[in-house]
């Protein structure tokens, strides 16, 4: 079996019995799969309003998704992309609430607070495990918390006075959308998609292209073999992790600048950080990969709201159904070992 | 005569790949049986046939006359079949006895009987030689001690037929000798051994009979006595093989590399250099002569910059490597066949191809302005692969895919290409079969010939005493004596390794 055609079968089978295995359950649960299933495509891809909607909630997932698979490719399983992302929002609004500037100035200079903040917080945990050989799920997980609640003390008591939110961005640092907004009748889809593909593009170039992405690779796969090689083990590890919280930290901005417009107290996490870790896992650490999966997971979180209300499911269901497909993602060994089985009885 | 096993015309497929064709193989009891074969001939799996590991898709197996069916390794040792496996499946924090009884553990009303375990493995040992310490933990035990738990293991679950799956690759000479002895002595209790191997002195020493496979097809069973190493050496490959492998005298010019007074610690932080001073010239190859652990390791990584040096000095070509990063070493025209391929010498997951620029990717034409350039890359591979007759589906193939063989032809290769000064090359044979052997040493023999300074470091005396033009012995992390190759034996160099013999400064012409 080429390594081709089981990286892009594996998921799809993943996702359809992730999908069958929630038709199951509704059935157990006495409802109707079929109106269930129905309903959340509507509410995913219905009319334009929903596909706005879709294509918003896929935009942080990309930059999440990313942000874990680039780790994950120099060997690093970077679980702190949720309080890169925190910080990164934070540092996005904070950049576009404090300055007047023109436009072409101020969105690029709120991305790149929020891209360095990111970068800081992964290059803490990086520069640990480089150095002193501190495990980075351990410190990315603390930093996490760290950031959540950093990031609240932040907003409550220096950017505000003790209000639950910032003000909103400027209209010069904000990624919302006048065309998208008309054209999807009015849905919070935002710029901030474009930055995604773009940014697909670049985690691509970057790994598959470049000299830094062949170093990071080799790392990721043996790192022995690079430093025999000459390779600068440590300072790949630093790197990754900087240009993983990167992506983490822009990926708050498009929650900071587009969808919401602003920062706000989070009593908890907000998931979409690892969200992303499922995102990368199904998109098999691929820049493509990672595209398509977020589309999915966007599709599956707004089209869940839409189930309640048409087919009387209770949208828990997607979330069990998401979980099943990272299930079946996980063990891809058994979907591996059962597509080859079905390949032998063809013969 | 009577057969404890007989494998007859065994066939087994791979999807559409035959491992084994019509292999026919039959173990007279009380004897050393040889296996012989190039690495990928299908010993493992022929092997793995008779262990219950594959069901053969041909052929039948007999034992004392009796067709079975082994479907699985338990009925395998129900049969009093026993496999000494290549890569011990020791529990290293485990001690030896708990190692032993694993799986089959004598027990005292729900409690394991630890001291009657001790006392039946302490019998089994003393019985057949072993000197095995059964209270020892076996991360504390050297590999060849390993080795006899591993023996230990069969015994004890009443193997009555062994099967050695290449045994002497891990172990020193001494070692070897050992071991030999206690297979002899295995012999003498009763016990028939299948003894997996393609190293022909072995055979010649201790087997009966040899039967060779050659690219999964049975070639035939002949008698040791009745042979020499060269016909079985042409069984096995299919042509004449020359052993010793001819050249020229060596034509030494300047020094290239000039190691003096150097100390290293190893990863453990004990000192395993001490003081060690060589030079290696321009046009000669100087084999490093040792037993394992006496610093050769910390050696090549003080020289290629992957161990800091304490003190002393390296120089390559007049200039002064000593605690340079690898990269920089790497520039100053070092290159290095690392002992380990799979741990050091290749990304195993990256294709052959991407292999092939380890150390020169960042430079013109693999790429330009840290863009990379695939199609220079691939180009670079494909004549690499090409030159070094490296056997590969095609370039894009990932490098694990290859047999050890290829792996080390395309290092070698890799390694060549740059045009060193020096050329570093650990245990470049290891594992391999005779035709990539003599390929090898054929092309490390061609580098010293267009004038490179070659250092090799083997724990084979043959390959030592065969290629090097001086013969440095190593011993605990000094250089102790310099010998020459022509005028000196294997006994000579055993005992110089095992520091009994130490010649004085002013004998060594470093």
């Amino acid at each position: 079996m080429s390594k081709r055609f089981s990286n892009i079968a594996v998921p799809v089978v993943s996702v359809l019995l992730g999908l069958i295995a929630g038709a199951i359950i509704m059935l157990i649960s006495g409802y109707n799969p079929i109106n269930g299933y129905a309903a959340l495509w509507n509410g995913a891809f219905g009319d334009t309003f929903y596909l706005g909607e879709t294509l918003r909630q896929m935009t942080p997932y990309i930059f999440a998704g990313l942000a874990v698979a680039f780790a994950f490719r120099t060997g690093l399983f970077n679980i702190g992309v949720e309080g890169q992302l925190l910080v990164g929002w934070l540092a996005a609004v904070w950049v576009g609430v404090a300055f007047d500037l023109p436009k072409v100035i101020h969105l690029p200079l709120s991305l790149l607070a929020a891209a360095a903040a990111g970068a800081l917080w992964g290059f803490i945990p990086g520069f640990l495990k480089a150095r002193l050989h501190v495990h980075e799920v351990i410190v990315t997980i603390m930093m996490n918390y760290i950031a959540l609640h950093v990031t609240n003390h932040l907003i409550r008591n220096v950017i505000s006075d003790q209000a639950d939110a910032t003000e909103a961005v400027k209209e010069t640092a904000s990624l919302k959308s006048p065309f998208f907004e008309s054209v999807t009748d009015y849905s919070s889809l935002h710029n901030g998609i474009y930055l995604g593909l773009i940014v697909a593009i670049i985690m691509w170039f970057i790994l598959e292209k470049t000299t830094l992405g062949y170093e990071l690779r080799s790392v990721g796969f043996s790192q022995h073999a690079s430093q025999y090689a000459g390779m600068n083990v440590n300072r790949n590890i630093v790197l990754s992790m900087v240009i993983s919280g990167a992506f983490a930290g822009l990926g708050g901005a498009m929650e900071g600048l587009g969808t919401f417009g602003n920062a706000f107290l989070h009593s908890g996490f907000s998931g979409v950080g690892f969200d992303g870790i499922a995102v990368a896992l199904l998109g098999g650490n691929a820049a493509i990969g990672v595209v398509l999966a977020s589309l999915l997971f966007g599709a599956l979180k707004v089209g869940a709201l839409n189930m309640p209300i048409e087919s009387g499911v209770p949208n828990e269901l997607v979330e069990i159904v998401i979980a099943l497909i990272i299930f079946f993602v996980a063990s891809s060994y058994m979907i591996k070992w059962l597509l080859s089985r079905f390949k032998k009885e063809e013969k | 005569m009577e057969y404890v096993i007989e494998m007859l015309g065994i066939r087994k497929e791979f999807n559409g790949f035959v491992a084994n064709d019509d292999i026919t193989l039959q173990l007279r009891k009380g004897e050393i049986h040889a296996l012989l074969g190039e690495n990928g001939a299908g010993k493992s799996t022929l092997m793995n046939v008779l262990f219950g590991l594959y069901q053969p898709e041909k052929g039948e197996i007999k034992v004392h006359g009796k067709k079975v069916h082994i479907t699985n390794p338990n009925v395998a040792n129900e049969l009093g079949i026993g496999m000494v496996h290549q890569h011990f499946m020791l529990v290293d924090t485990f001690t030896v006895t708990e190692n032993i009884i694993l799986g089959k553990e004598p027990k005292s009303g729900g409690k394991i009987d630890i001291k009657r375990a001790e006392k039946e493995v302490r019998e089994i040992s003393e019985q057949y030689g072993l000197s095995v310490d059964p209270t020892a933990k076996v991360a504390d035990i050297s590999v060849g001690m390993q080795q006899r738990v591993e023996i230990l293991k069969t015994l004890y679950r009443g193997a009555e037929i062994l099967i050695f799956d290449e045994p002497t690759a891990v172990l020193t000479p001494q070692e070897i000798k050992e071991l030999i002895q206690i297979m002899k002595t295995l012999i003498k209790e009763g016990k028939s051994i299948i003894l997996i191997t393609h190293k022909l002195k072995e055979i010649m020493e201790v087997c009966d009979r040899v039967t060779v496979i050659r690219k999964g097809k049975g070639i035939g069973t002949v008698n040791v006595a009745e042979t020499d190493p060269n016909h079985l050496a042409s069984l096995m490959v299919g042509r004449e093989v020359t052993f010793k492998t001819e050249k020229k005298e060596a034509q030494p010019k300047d020094n290239v590399l000039e190691i003096k007074d150097l100390f290293v610690k190893d990863s453990r932080g004990i000192q395993a250099v001490r003081g060690l001073n060589l030079a290696v010239h321009a046009g000669e190859i100087v084999g490093i002569c040792g037993v394992d652990g006496n610093g050769q390791s910390e050696l090549i990584e003080a020289i290629t910059g992957l161990q800091k040096v304490e003190s002393g000095s390296i120089l390559v070509s007049g200039q002064d490597i000593t605690n340079l990063k690898p990269r920089k070493v790497t520039e100053r025209g070092v290159a290095h066949i690392p002992q380990d391929r799979h741990k050091h010498g290749l990304v195993l997951d990256f294709p052959i191809g991407e292999n092939m620029v380890l150390q020169t990717y960042y430079q013109q034409p693999f790429s330009k302005a840290g863009v990379l350039n695939y199609k220079e890359i691939y180009k670079k591979a494909a004549s690499l692969i090409k030159e070094y007759d490296v056997r590969t589906p095609s370039e894009y193939t990932p490098a694990r895919a290859l047999s050890g063989g290829n792996q080390q032809k395309a290092i070698i290769g890799r390694e060549v290409d740059r045009d060193p000064d020096l050329l570093i090359a650990a245990q470049p044979t290891r594992g391999l079969d005779v035709g990539a052997i003599e390929f090898i040493h054929k092309r490390l023999i061609e580098q010293r010939d267009k004038g490179k300074a070659v250092l090799l470091i083997s724990f084979e005396l043959d390959e030592i005493l065969n290629i090097s033009d001086r013969i440095a012995v190593i011993y605990e992390g000094e250089i102790v004596a310099i010998v020459n190759p022509k005028e000196t034996t294997e006994q000579e160099l055993g005992l110089l390794m095992a520091g009994s013999k130490r010649k004085k400064e002013g004998e060594m012409n470093v």
